[in-house]
């Protein structure tokens, strides 16, 4: 596969600030590569950069194999949906859509034919001669959408779109843009603060933090095998627990200690070596801890002390190895607190980190 | 049967709601005299008669004849009315050589004030635009050199000017004073047009460039049609401000290019023959008209454009 976007050694500094740090970055032509990270992680200046709407201090930007570091953001073949939708008040829908190809001069019976086809693929159609004013949330974006696609290029900037819309909005748009990526096969390059965006709509995420990527990985590994443990608690909601202790043997295989609790570690796919004495910590997903499943060697008992269901399924807080932790289970078992439960792990699926340098090991 | 059972809960209902509503509800009984209300309208009606007795004496002696203003009841009614003094004030009262009144000064306004108001808002936009959206190399000092600029006092940059409009041939035209009114509108101007345009969002701007379109394309098409009640309350005060203006008036042009204002001052203060009060008090009146008349076709669209400002801001 070509490289459809390539970013290196990009740096930014607005000052004294660094906000970009000789970052790399290579998209494949057709993925949907999503930018994740907290807020001031320099994930929107990473895609102004590659719109072209910021100057790099240093390093050099490709799309499509053409360096496009000092092009203007019209020359780059993007297109770019914000997060305020940024539509222009005083155009009707139809207007909006048709601004940049009016500008570039473009005939107009080949404007009205993409007008067209970008109001059928978002159904816009009985919109067109409308004002945004008019227009709810979730509309707006769509056009915001339909701006990009009638310029007819190869990638696609999003910069926190769903973030203004509500939860049931959202939601719906987010399938809708999943069913666009899979019918237009271009690439895109989607910013977000919000893990289930990222995880549903992205062939690769890039989680940033500090200016620098953490990790960049498909959903599956980031969510199952996270590199560090800043990745291993942003991901995944409610978050990971997270135990301190170090690593041990018991009867001849490898264990974790932690506060007179031992985890056995079978199953686990280490990367190195498991050393005894090394300090370490321990992360395991609430869904990924099974309670009262069928009797073996390794099970704990602990005590339920919160119970939040939430409908599909039932999250319940335990008092373990002295501190609190979650499991997530199915809606339809209910513990009431006090009660007494035996746990038992997955270990495949579990994580261990560095305590020091916070790796994986 | 079923019908006369639904009824009477229904009944029932009601009167146990209206039995729960014996207290307090709904929107609390205001006295009309109560303490706030008699502070409130007596302090604002205070202030109104204080600010309108002026216009009223104003209006009423230039209604008057010479005879009745002599017998000195300045707050009666006219005992017979009579345009007269309007009628000298614009065409016959004397300024020097002249008598051809005030209309002489309206004409001259007329052609300061258009050309300085359009002027001078149409560069200070594009100077505001420009702060607020483009990043440029010496921004900075160029903003700060010309908010400087709104504090100096006028009076310390008249004789250089003076020089200059000499050096440059048009002093005591009317030329010479436009130019005059647009660069002193531009501090203030191109300050208002910089919040207002900062204060639109940021993204707007992005997406039209990622549309392809430039500097005039975006201003053109994208902020000038945002922009109504700002450019409103720019032309407010330009009109305003340029109409009303005295000194660089008189200081700047040649006697026949005297604007209203000054002309206005000639003729009250002329020496010989008799004060006419009445003329004096229509022509200041017909002065004052053009402001006047700004304000009230304007009124809110200045306040939306300051409150758009402010709140923004």
């Amino acid at each position: 596969m070509n490289s459809s976007v390539s970013v290196k050694d990009l740096t930014l500094k607005f000052g004294a600030v660094t906000v970009l740090d000789k970052l790399n970055l290579d998209i494949k032509d057709g993925e949907f590569l999503v930018l994740l990270g907290s807020s001031g992680c320099g994930k929107s200046t990473l895609l102004n950069c590659i719109a072209g709407l910021l100057e790099p201090t240093d390093g050099q930007i490709f799309i499509k194999d053409r360096n496009v570091t000092w092009e203007e953001p019209k020359d780059r073949g993007i297109g770019m949906v914000f997060q305020s939708y940024a539509l222009y008040p005083q155009m009707t829908v139809e207007k909006n859509l048709s601004f940049g190809l009016r500008i570039a001069g473009m005939d107009k019976a080949e404007i009205d034919k993409r007008v067209a086809r970008a109001s059928e693929i978002l159904q816009i159609g009985p919109l067109l001669q409308r004002k945004p004013a008019a227009l709810s949330g979730g509309q707006r974006q769509r056009v915001a959408i339909g701006r990009a696609l009638v310029r007819d290029v190869d990638v696609f900037l999003f910069d926190e779109p769903l973030s203004n819309l509500d939860a049931k909005l959202r939601s719906e748009l987010r399938v809708e843009i999943k069913r666009l990526h899979q019918n237009l096969k271009n690439t895109m390059i989607y910013v977000t603060h919000d893990q289930i965006e990222a995880l549903t709509l992205a062939d690769r995420i890039a989680i940033m933090r500090g200016g620098l990527i953490q990790q960049l990985d498909d959903p599956m590994t980031i969510y199952n095998e996270p590199k560090n443990l800043y990745v291993a608690g942003f991901i995944g909601s409610p978050a990971m627990n997270f135990f301190k202790g170090e690593i041990t043997t018991a009867d001849g295989r490898p264990a974790f200690a932690t506060n007179g609790v031992t985890f056995m570690l079978d199953g686990y796919k280490a990367k190195g070596p498991l050393r005894p004495g090394t300090k370490a910590i321990l992360g395991l997903r609430p869904e990924h801890i099974s309670v009262d499943g069928p009797e073996t060697a390794d099970t704990h008992q602990a005590v339920v002390e919160i119970e939040e269901p939430m409908g599909a399924d039932n999250l319940i807080w335990l008092k373990h190895a002295g501190q609190s932790m979650s499991v997530r289970i199915g809606g339809s078992r209910r513990y009431n607190p006090g009660a007494q439960v035996k746990l038992a792990y997955d270990m495949s699926v579990a994580s261990l980190f560095d305590a020091e340098s916070e790796l994986r090991i | 049967m079923a019908d006369q059972a639904t009824l009477n809960t229904a009944g029932a209902a009601s009167a146990a709601s209206s039995g729960s509503r014996s207290g307090p509800s709904g929107k609390r009984p205001r006295p009309i005299f109560s303490t706030r209300n008699i502070v409130l309208y007596g302090t604002l009606t205070l202030a109104a008669i204080y600010y309108l007795i002026p216009l009223y004496v104003m209006v009423v002696t230039s209604l008057k004849t010479m005879p009745e203003i002599r017998m000195g009841n300045i707050f009666s009614p006219p005992v017979e009315i009579t345009f007269e003094p309007w009628v000298k004030a614009w065409a016959q009262a004397c300024t020097g050589l002249n008598c051809d009144g005030l209309s002489r000064g309206f004409y001259n306004s007329v052609r300061i004030t258009v050309p300085s108001v359009i002027i001078s808002i149409l560069i200070a936009s594009i100077n505001g635009y420009a702060l607020a959206n483009w990043r440029f190399k010496g921004m900075e000092t160029f903003f700060t050199v010309l908010v400087v600029g709104a504090f100096i006092p006028y009076q310390v940059m008249i004789y250089p000017i003076v020089i200059v409009l000499r050096e440059l041939g048009i002093y005591g035209t009317l030329s010479g004073l436009i130019i005059v009114h647009t660069i002193f509108g531009m501090p203030i101007l191109t300050l208002l047009f910089r919040n207002y345009f900062a204060s639109l969002p940021e993204e707007l701007f992005k997406a039209a460039r990622v549309d392809g379109a430039g500097f005039w394309n975006i201003y053109f098409r994208i902020m000038l049609p945002m922009s109504l009640p700002i450019f409103v309350v720019a032309m407010i005060i330009q009109i305003t401000g340029i109409w009303n203006d005295f000194l660089f008036g008189v200081v700047f042009t040649r006697p026949e290019y005297y604007p209203m204002t000054v002309q206005l001052n000639n003729i009250v203060n002329s020496v010989q023959g008799v004060k006419e009060y009445n003329v004096n008090m229509a022509a200041t009146i017909l002065t004052g008209l053009v402001p006047l008349i700004v304000y009230f076709v304007s009124g809110k669209l200045f306040v939306r454009g300051i409150a758009a400002g402010a709140v923004k801001g």
